[in-house]
């Protein structure tokens, strides 16, 4: 067998491959067909067989240089033009600049009658012609089984399969054919499968109203190849197979910090917001102002002068900003700078692989450095829970990827807690986990916002009350009642409680001070008592031994007196005289 | 390879016939002979019979929308029949060129 290009003689040998330059289909193949070789390409009515195989014509022409052959057995030549017109492929035009061959083969079973031997020479010829015309190296059979329907001799007609295909490939061209899936088998013919070095099936599932297409690598002689079913769709760009993530977990990680919008909720985190790039999933029930939280990190990312891709999937751009408006957070300049961009829809409107493609060529197109998705859970409504949780997984994977800071909300149903799209899905995947829920009291309901996870730094164990007041959200501080944290009216009668037992123990406090006084006074009146007590004693002391000390002067006096001798002045002078 | 002839009683019509053939391959061969020895035995003096090899002309093959080889069209009288195979099967060949009556 002929390569149509030698094989690289320094490295190992792999095989050759033709990129199709379709979406993510090199990625799955790992570098595109098998060169040279045919390819089948099957699946039921509508899968885009048809659609596949000019795009890989088209594709060829236009990014790789290769003219190709189309052959039809279904379609003229001119209802295909028509057909993928839409998708901007002018096949007229490829036909004029001699890069694309279309023959339409007709066979029609009525005007044919069997007489004798025969072989398929017509069709080689034609084809044999069509790609020496224009040196195509890529062709296309479509659909090669229509031919059984105009041969009545099976057998003839299967051996000519075969050498055909055998023929194409000594011609190295790489070719594509299609064919409808039969019971039970790849084929209705059960041939093609077989000769073929490359098996892509396509299918077309309708769940619950809701069409997914899916595509898989059957075979592939020669290489590895993605082994599972890629979801893919066709958009007005052709086909995309999804997705194109890597399963490895390599992102790189981003060590700076960026802040959540909500001051109070930055307090919460060790390092005062989460990192960026890093992915944070908000929980909540009804009404627990999930979109505003949103909308306030939305918000703070175009303050910072970042954009950010705002998925909204309940509510119109202007309802948004209507809605934000009345708390205090107006999106309406960062919307005309350029900076936030709402893409509203419906869930429901598209399938999940069409979101993600929006997702990755709305992110493609606008580079942001933050997304908001609200709300994921709406997603379930259009697929079943382990698609739609593959299908976050993909995204989260792709936005960690683009490092890309994403906050997703999510609806949980208020009576079973949690559901289990959050807990067993997506939870694991997201970095940072933040619950917001209804505190129902008597009468009154309150949101109460906690941290579930945050991975990489700690965070506080608190249940903080907030308020959606008109200049955004507002964080309570913590109020410990006897029965715990409290909120809400609880939180005002506890504070109508302390401030009564305030003001008791206030008087409390001024009786006792009082009472002090008193006793102070009582005590200083008895200390002046006694010291006046004290002061009649000490001065009547004083007095007595001021007597004594006189008087004994005077002793001493008259002693002195006698001991100089008698005198008149002594005799006269002496009070104390003995009688 | 064209053989032409006179034009036939006004009542017997014309038979306008192409054999398409893919190279000197034994069914080629085969149905050249046979569509001959048939045409001489039946149609003498009133056939037109082009045989066309497509490896010298595939652009024809295409515009008549050929697929097998060989292959007998029948274009006059119409409507236009084809035939596939070495005509070695003379009953069919007569039947479907409507010379079996």
């Amino acid at each position: 067998m002929q390569q149509a290009t030698p094989l690289p003689a320094t490295t190992l040998p792999k095989l050759p491959k033709a990129p199709t330059g379709i979406d993510g289909l090199d990625e799955i193949t790992e570098g595109g067909l098998p060169l040279g070789r045919p390819t089948l390409v099957c699946g039921s009515a509508g899968c885009g067989k048809t659609l596949m195989a000019i795009e890989f014509l088209v594709r060829g022409i236009e990014h790789y240089g290769e003219p190709g052959v189309f052959m039809t057995f279904e379609e003229t030549a001119d209802e295909l033009a028509a057909n993928v017109a839409s998708l901007g492929f002018d096949l007229k035009q490829l036909q004029t600049d001699k890069k694309l061959r279309v023959d339409h083969v007709h066979v029609d079973r009525s005007e044919i009658e069997e007489a004798g031997e025969y072989d398929l020479d017509g069709l080689f010829i034609r084809l044999g012609y069509a790609i020496d015309s224009i040196g195509a190296k890529r062709v296309v059979l479509d659909t090669i089984e229509a031919l059984f329907s105009g041969f009545p001799n099976e057998a003839v007609l299967r051996s000519e399969i075969r050498r055909l295909f055998r023929w194409l490939k000594d011609k190295g061209v790489t070719t594509v054919i299609t064919a409808e899936r039969g019971e039970g088998t790849l084929t209705r013919q059960g041939l093609e499968e077989y000769v073929s070095d490359c098996v892509i099936l396509l299918d077309n599932r309708v769940i619950d109203q809701i069409t997914t297409r899916r595509l898989r690598i059957v075979k592939y002689r020669g290489s590895t190849h993605g082994t599972n079913e890629y979801p893919y769709l066709i958009s007005e760009d052709g086909i995309s197979v999804l997705p194109v993530t890597s399963l490895k977990l390599e992102h790189k990680v981003s060590n700076e910090i960026i802040s959540s919008g909500v001051p109070g909720l930055d307090e919460m985190f060790m390092r005062k917001g989460w990192y960026r790039g890093s992915s944070i999933l908000l929980t909540g029930t009804a009404g627990t102002a999930k979109t505003t939280l949103a909308a306030s990190f939305a918000a703070e990312t175009c303050r910072r002068g970042e954009r950010c891709l705002y998925f909204a999937f309940e509510e119109s751009p202007a309802q948004l900003m209507r809605n934000m408006l009345s708390v205090g957070i107006d999106l309406k300049p960062y919307v005309e700078q350029g900076l936030l961009y709402i893409e509203a829809s419906r869930p429901t409107l598209n399938g999940l692989e069409r979101h993600l493609v929006t997702l990755h060529k709305t992110i493609g197109e606008y580079r942001p450095q933050a997304v908001v998705i609200d709300p994921i859970s709406n997603l379930v409504a259009v697929g079943s829970l382990s698609e739609v949780r593959s299908m976050l997984t993909r995204m989260i994977d792709f936005l960690k990827i683009s490092g890309v800071t994403a906050l997703f909300t999510a609806l949980i149903s208020g009576r079973h807690g949690q559901l289990e799209l959050t807990e067993e899905g997506v939870s694991s995947l997201v970095d940072t986990w933040i619950s917001v829920r209804d505190l129902e009291g008597v009468g009154e309901r309150n949101r109460g916002l906690s941290i579930l996870k945050a991975r990489g730094m700690s965070h506080s164990n608190q249940v903080r009350e907030f308020l959606v007041t008109e200049h955004g959200i507002q964080l309570l501080d913590v109020i410990i009642g006897p029965e715990g944290i409290i909120t809400g009216a609880g939180r005002l009668t506890q504070r109508i409680q302390e401030e009564a037992q305030r003001v008791v123990k206030q008087h409390e406090a001024d009786r006792r001070d009082r009472e002090l006084e008193r006793k102070r006074r009582v005590l200083e009146a008895t200390i002046a008592n006694l010291r006046t007590e004290f002061e009649t004693v000490e001065e009547e002391l004083r007095h007595i031994s001021h007597e004594e000390s006189t008087r004994e002067a005077a002793l001493r006096d008259g002693r002195s007196a006698l001991a100089t001798g008698l005198t008149s002045d002594y005799l006269t002078a002496q009070p104390n005289a003995r009688p | 390879m064209a053989a032409d002839y006179s034009p036939p009683a006004a009542t017997e019509p014309l038979y306008e016939l192409r054999l398409y053939v893919a190279g000197a391959t034994p069914n080629s061969t085969r149905a050249v002979r046979n569509i001959k020895e048939i045409c001489e035995h039946y149609l003498a003096g009133r056939y037109v019979l082009r045989i066309i090899d497509m490896y010298q002309q595939p652009q024809l093959a295409k515009e008549e929308q050929i697929i097998a080889a060989p292959t007998l069209v029948r274009q006059q009288p119409l409507p236009r029949r084809q035939l596939i195979g070495d005509l070695s099967n003379r009953a069919t060949v007569l039947a479907t060129l409507g010379l079996d009556g």
